[in-house]
């Protein structure tokens, strides 16, 4: 039965802001999957099509899954990059796109009058289905992500990521950068990109997400129609197991800035994680708040050592990092890496306190409703619930997860799966 | 997620027309503070925001960033509400919070769940009248600060070229100077600077507090009256115009710094919507922005980075809703094999078409279904439409502008666009920075320890 949305994007159910998105799901007939959610409240739409055909699917060819998503929109059909872009912008029509290390995804927005949002549809389903792959526009993007490869050398926060996902992923499918690295973007031919292109980007592969004013029956025809063009293909075999650290390591890189980088983590937690929630909490009374967190406080608030201090999950199909950074003045890193190491150490041995907890929590849920108050967070949100295949009421039990965390289970949840002893730390600074 | 080399100066006509369907509800106490309200109901929540009118615009020499460090200072507490609750107490109740600085302002939010409305009031009146500045506090918060400018600055070869472009570009006017101040004068604030400070631009007859979403309006004014009526107000002194004289010839500028691409920022001197004489030239500059960076179908990234394939990146600019008259700036990234000077005649090419022809009127259509498109768009967020009310009120130009955006963008013919490049963009009036990479020390073998105590 369909729930019937009042003119709202949400129902109030109880005081504390606890709100409903009612997510339809159905698969096409070429086998995508389709999540929808209606909000009538403004008259534009958001579609993303999103495929397993990330970053971790580059293989031994660092930068493919990237360098193909790039090329999407260089040139589709009948029309060029120019005509592309002028389609959309004709009808004020946004298109994005880009990878992740699990996502590829391709995105717009449009408002729903019909002769605007059929020729933003139109052009979208043929960038979608029928990518050109053209020499001289793959030699053009080829050549600008080269260039963005070298620009990213000038940043010490970028070289720290690189060696920071290496020291935890050595050649696992998450271990290399999404841009991919000089010496294998170079090499790429347009073969490879179309190889790519036609093994991933294909329906079986695709979760439709549709967040806007349509109606069920729209969005049914829009998903239909942008996956009509796919072949029907398969799902890729799952990403492989990721191999946890057995001891610490440190890495530091020289760069001639006045700061140095530290990143420190390991392999954290996955999306299906049974100790998702427990790990969730605890790294927010860590260093997950915003103003108010442990590193922050030690780091920051006492000690006046660094800008920014914080950690989080970055939850994947496998496991994605455990990530705690700062930046601080060359000269003081010694110091900094001290209060953020005895600061992680402690919280791990000691867990949090009841009152910890309770703050922590009542921040989570008592915020719940800012996570879904826009078009554009709701389709962040329905990407991540139907590509990782998460049940449908999800954010309806979200906070009663949250409310079920207790002491022990951060205690126990932090102990066994962050050692301070298996943290991987990368410097990069200078002297 | 992919990395490209981000247009950074892409600021595209950034304001829209709100106050259509939502209407504005405005009401002023007698102690000088305004209170906007913006009813929006999709979702239980919503934005409260304090505008202060200072920043970076307002500070004399030798303690530049001060509005900056005031701001971080904001949040070390008051008698009532010692350093570290403000920040705990609005986490407590769900809320996000932070404060942004500009030139021409300063200003304080907290998103909440509807119902928490009144705490965000009381904190924020507490604060706007009884912070409680202390020594020891200012002297941990400046190392803070002095690590956010050699992060988001002094590391940044582009943010780093920036800051000496407009070092060049303006002679006298405060845009001159880094929103985050310069380091000798960071390095040298005292509790009575900021003391002094605070007293001279923090009451309610300078603030405007704006509040948008799922409130009753009339609920929001009596809430506001309850926490901020009362509160005393200061005698606030107008601020000296500072208006900048006029350029008389190129200025160019070089900045090494170790970085692996070259790349060229060039700005003319232009008026904004509140300087604009008459103010159809602030829309025409904001639609001749549009033509040449309006997404990826516009001029620069067509002609440059796929018709000539010369640039790898490529942006223009344009502060419409500054205090002050800005620069309309342009900036490129070479490709491979060119230079920043190829660049700098391609853009100066792109300048003397806008001169001698006529934009199309599909360029002007493409321009106008944007700004009309993002209206609705922008709507999608509380807190971008909050944002937009309290910078035009802040800045002098008043939030009522707003509803006349779209109609304003509409009007512009490809005549005005013309009259406008013919009128601003010229040479004597345009100043060109040169970001010339130095090399960077190529890493020994990195050091690497697995295992055991780290050594450093």
């Amino acid at each position: 039965m369909r729930f019937k949305l009042i003119g709202l994007l949400f129902l109030l159910i109880t005081q504390s802001g606890w709100a409903t998105v009612k997510i339809e799901h159905w698969q096409t007939n070429q086998g995508g999957r389709v999540y929808f959610v209606n909000t009538p409240a403004l008259p534009m739409v958001d579609v993303r099509v999103t495929f397993d055909a990330g970053s971790a699917r580059d293989d031994a060819q660092f930068g493919l899954a990237a360098l193909t998503s790039a090329m999407l929109e260089a040139g589709a059909g009948e029309w060029g990059a120019d005509e592309i872009a002028n389609r959309f912008e004709s009808v004020g029509a946004t298109f994005s796109n880009g990878v992740s290390k699990d996502m590829a995804w391709i995105s717009m927005r449009s408002l729903v009058e019909k002769p605007l949002l059929d020729k933003a549809l139109a052009t979208y389903q043929t960038i979608l289905t029928k990518p050109r792959f053209d020499e001289t526009d793959f030699q053009r993007e080829k050549s600008r992500t080269l260039a963005g490869l070298k620009h990213r050398e000038e940043s010490p926060a970028a070289l720290a990521s690189i060696a920071f996902y290496k020291a935890l992923y050595h050649d696992h499918p998450y271990g290399h950068p999404d841009d991919g690295v000089v010496q294998t973007v170079a090499g790429f031919e347009v073969t490879d990109l179309k190889e790519f292109y036609q093994k991933y980007y294909v329906a079986a592969n695709a979760v439709v997400v549709i967040v806007g004013d349509v109606s069920k029956v729209n969005a049914e025809q829009i998903a239909n129609d942008l996956l009509a063009g796919l072949a029907i293909g398969q799902k890729p075999q799952e990403i492989p197991a990721v191999t946890m650290p057995t001891q610490s390591s440190f890495e530091h890189i020289d760069f001639p800035s006045t700061q140095t980088h530290v990143l420190a983590g390991m392999p954290g937690t996955y999306r299906k994680d049974p100790d998702y929630f427990a790990l969730y909490v605890g790294n927010h009374i860590l260093g997950g708040g915003s103003l108010v967190s442990k590193l922050f406080d030690e780091v920051r608030e006492k000690r006046g050592l660094a800008y920014s201090a914080s950690s989080q999950f970055a939850p994947l199909f496998r496991q994605g990092p455990f990530t705690i950074g700062l930046q601080t003045r060359n000269d003081q890193t010694n110091k900094a890496v001290e209060v953020m190491n005895a600061t992680v150490k402690d919280f791990v041995e000691q867990g949090p306190t009841e009152k910890e907890l309770t703050a922590a929590k009542q921040n989570i849920t008592g915020g719940f409703a800012m996570r879904v108050d826009t078009n554009s967070k709701l389709t962040d949100y329905i990407t991540m619930i139907g590509f990782y295949q998460q049940p449908l009421d999800y954010l309806d039990l979200f906070q009663s997860k949250i409310d079920a965390v207790t002491v022990e289970a951060v205690k126990d949840a932090f102990k066994r799966r962050i050692r301070t002893e298996w943290l991987q730390t990368v410097t990069v600074g200078g002297k | 997620m992919k990395q490209r080399l981000a247009a950074v100066l892409l600021l595209c006509p950034v304001f829209t027309a709100y106050a259509e369907s939502g209407k504005v509800h405005e009401h002023t106490f007698n102690n000088g503070l305004k209170v906007l309200v913006k009813e929006d109901h999709r979702s239980p929540v919503v934005v409260s925001q304090v505008w202060y009118k200072v920043g970076a615009s307002y500070e004399p020499g030798g303690i530049t960033g001060i509005s900056h460090m005031l701001e971080h200072m904001m949040f070390k507490g008051t008698k009532q509400y010692p350093a570290g609750e403000f920040s705990r107490i609005i986490a407590e109740n769900g809320g996000q919070e932070n404060a942004f600085t500009g030139n021409d302002y300063t200003a304080y939010f907290q998103t909440l769940e509807k119902s928490r409305l009144e705490i965000s009031f009381k904190l924020e009146a507490d604060r706007m009248r009884n912070l409680d500045l202390k020594a020891e506090e200012l002297e941990k918060e400046l190392q803070v600060v002095t690590e956010e400018r050699r992060m988001r600055t002094d590391d940044q070869p582009r943010s780093k070229t920036q800051e000496q472009f407009n070092a060049v570009a303006f002679a006298n006017s405060p845009y001159k100077n880094p929103v985050i101040g310069w380091p000798s004068d960071i390095a040298n604030y005292k509790v009575e600077d900021l003391q002094a400070w605070y007293q001279q631009w923090y009451a309610p007859n300078n603030a405007t507090l704006v509040v948008v979403g799922d409130v009753d309006s009339q609920q929001v004014v009596q809430l506001a009256e309850k926490y901020f009526a009362g509160l005393q107000p200061s005698v606030i002194k107008p601020i000296k115009p500072q208006e900048e004289i006029e350029q008389q010839g190129l200025r160019k500028l070089t900045v090494k710094a170790p970085a692996k691409l070259p790349y060229i920022m060039m700005g003319y001197k232009v008026p904004v919507l509140k300087t604009a004489k008459p103010e159809s030239e602030a829309y025409a500059l904001e639609v001749l922005a549009g033509i040449l960076d309006g997404g990826n179908g516009a001029r620069l990234t067509s002609r440059l980075v796929r018709g000539k394939q010369i640039a790898v990146s490529v942006g223009a600019g344009y502060d419409f809703t500054s205090r002050l008259p800005e620069l309309l700036m342009l900036e490129a990234t070479p490709a491979e094999g060119q230079t920043v000077f190829d660049m700098e005649y391609a853009l100066k090419d792109e300048v003397l078409q806008l001169k001698n022809e006529l934009v199309s009127a599909d360029e002007l259509q493409r321009v106008k279904a944007q700004v009309l498109a993002s209206d609705v768009y922008q709507k999608d967020s509380n807190f971008y439409q909050a944002m937009q009310l309290g910078m035009l009120e802040t800045v002098g130009i008043g939030w009522q502008k707003a509803d006349e955006y779209v109609k304003k963008i509409n009007q512009v013919t490809a005549e005005q666009v013309r009259d406008v490049a013919r009128k601003y963009l010229i040479e004597d009036h345009l100043t060109v920075a040169y970001l010339d990479p130095q090399p960077i020390t190529e890493a020994p073998k990195p050091a690497k320890s697995i295992g055991g105590h780290h050594a450093f």
